[in-house]
């Protein structure tokens, strides 16, 4: 069902970038954002990199001839560039208008759920690799193939950083209900 | 729940601003914001390529941006690597270091805008001396219709443009005793020019250097006033030299 509209939505882009794109933005920003929040831990790095991750996709859309377009896999290559800006930290802000937002009171905009500390605090246990590969797999949704796709990555790597990263998970948080009781 | 299931349970709502961000950072939406003009509060537009509308901040500027330009407005800090520059601009009435977008009028077009904003300050020039620098002699109306187009008045300064015959003429921001204010603001003398006009004067020569110039060029302004003589008209200028400053024909 998802891989139908993600078809219909990778058409509709190659004939009507502008138009589109904004569609795009809605559709996979949010497992972007809560992708990111999860691997960083941090709301405005989140922000940032969701930011960032889907300005350059579109700069790289206008650059695609139609049938490049179609062909493309689109989260799982969204979550390439992200992956990458995460690496290298680029900036290059200067040249662009910034939103004022009309509405900030301070702290307020931060939108974490009531678990998130507890999330970070046991996802940043875990080593680099299977916190990503987990978070790919389990929080954004994406398949195995699609993770070895976006991180760079053989498949049966991938295969063990999610069994490795959820055993750990499991393991950190019956440590937890046992502290609990104790 | 299993833990599968709980971490599928980690994704809610896009943060306020994400989608927003993403508009102005794509040139997808414009960015808006205040500024002061000698007439005024203004409202600027600008996008990833520069500066591409002001308006008088009452009036109905973001209809007519989205008409003229089909994007979207978002409130926005301008870029900052010319945002300080913008101010200076504004006042100055000429681009500066400030970049403009002008992917909305013709080639044409464009090329009399950059003719435009190229009218040093305090002077003024004629829609048929425009024409003429933008390659076009005989284009003079459609001089004319580009200047009434210019999505950037004050920076990009059209209030710098009369009438061939000298007189004042319309003026896109708000209305004449704008366009009047500003030349006053600048020190051109609107009256002083309005008179020239009314006698029929087109140019000014120095009779020691032998070189004649549009009445407000500077080099002609800084002649000793015994040494100027008024021209009515192209025949009276035989015998002098077009300056190369102002370069009145």
């Amino acid at each position: 069902m998802e891989d139908h509209m993600d078809d219909d939505l990778v058409r509709a882009l190659a004939t009507d970038l502008y138009g589109t794109f904004p569609r795009v933005v809605e559709r996979m920003g949010r497992r972007l954002y809560w992708g990111l929040r999860r691997m960083s831990g941090d709301h405005h790095e989140a922000e940032d990199l969701t930011q960032e991750t889907l300005i350059r996709a579109y700069q790289a859309l206008c650059g695609y001839q139609h049938d490049r377009i179609c062909e493309l896999k689109l989260e799982p290559w969204l979550w390439t560039i992200a992956l990458n800006l995460g690496r290298n930290h680029l900036r290059s802000k200067s040249r662009r208008p910034t939103l004022v937002k009309l509405t900030e009171p301070q702290g307020v905009e931060d939108p974490e759920m009531v678990d998130g500390a507890a999330w970070d605090r046991r996802l940043n246990a875990l080593p680099p690799t299977q916190r990503t590969a987990v978070v790919l797999r389990h929080v954004v949704g994406l398949g195995i193939d699609e993770i070895a796709e976006a991180t760079g990555r053989p498949v049966g790597t991938v295969k063990t950083d999610i069994h490795r990263g959820l055993g750990r998970l499991r393991t950190i948080m019956e440590a937890e209900t046992y502290d609990a009781r104790a | 729940m299993t833990l599968e299931r709980e971490l599928a349970a980690l994704v809610g709502d896009l943060p306020e601003g994400i989608s927003e961000g993403v508009a102005l950072g794509t040139g997808l939406a414009d960015g808006f914001d205040y500024y002061e003009s000698p007439i005024g509060t203004v409202v600027v537009t600008f996008n990833l390529t520069g500066v591409s509308g002001l308006g008088l901040a009452g009036d109905d500027w973001q209809t007519h941006f989205q008409k003229r330009t089909g994007r979207a407005l978002l409130r926005a800090e301008a870029p900052r690597a010319w945002a300080r520059h913008l101010p200076e601009a504004i006042e100055a009435g000429r681009p500066g270091k400030v970049p403009v977008d002008l992917r909305t009028v013709t080639p044409f077009q464009e090329k009399v805008l950059e003719v435009t904003a190229r009218i040093p300050r305090g002077e003024v020039r004629s829609y048929a001396w425009l024409a003429k620098e933008a390659g076009r002699p005989s284009a003079v109306r459609a001089a004319g219709s580009a200047v009434a187009r210019n999505p950037i008045p004050l920076m990009i300064p059209c209030h710098r443009v009369v009438r061939s015959d000298g007189r004042i003429g319309n003026y896109s921001l708000g209305n004449p005793a704008n366009k009047l204010a500003l030349l006053d603001h600048e020190g051109a003398d609107p009256l002083w020019l309005e008179k020239l006009a009314s006698r029929g004067i087109r140019f000014r020569a120095n009779i020691r250097t032998k070189i004649f110039c549009h009445p407000t060029c500077r080099h002609i302004r800084r002649s000793k006033p015994e040494n100027v003589v008024d021209l009515h008209g192209i025949e009276e200028t035989v015998g002098y030299q077009p300056c190369e400053v102002c370069r009145p024909v």
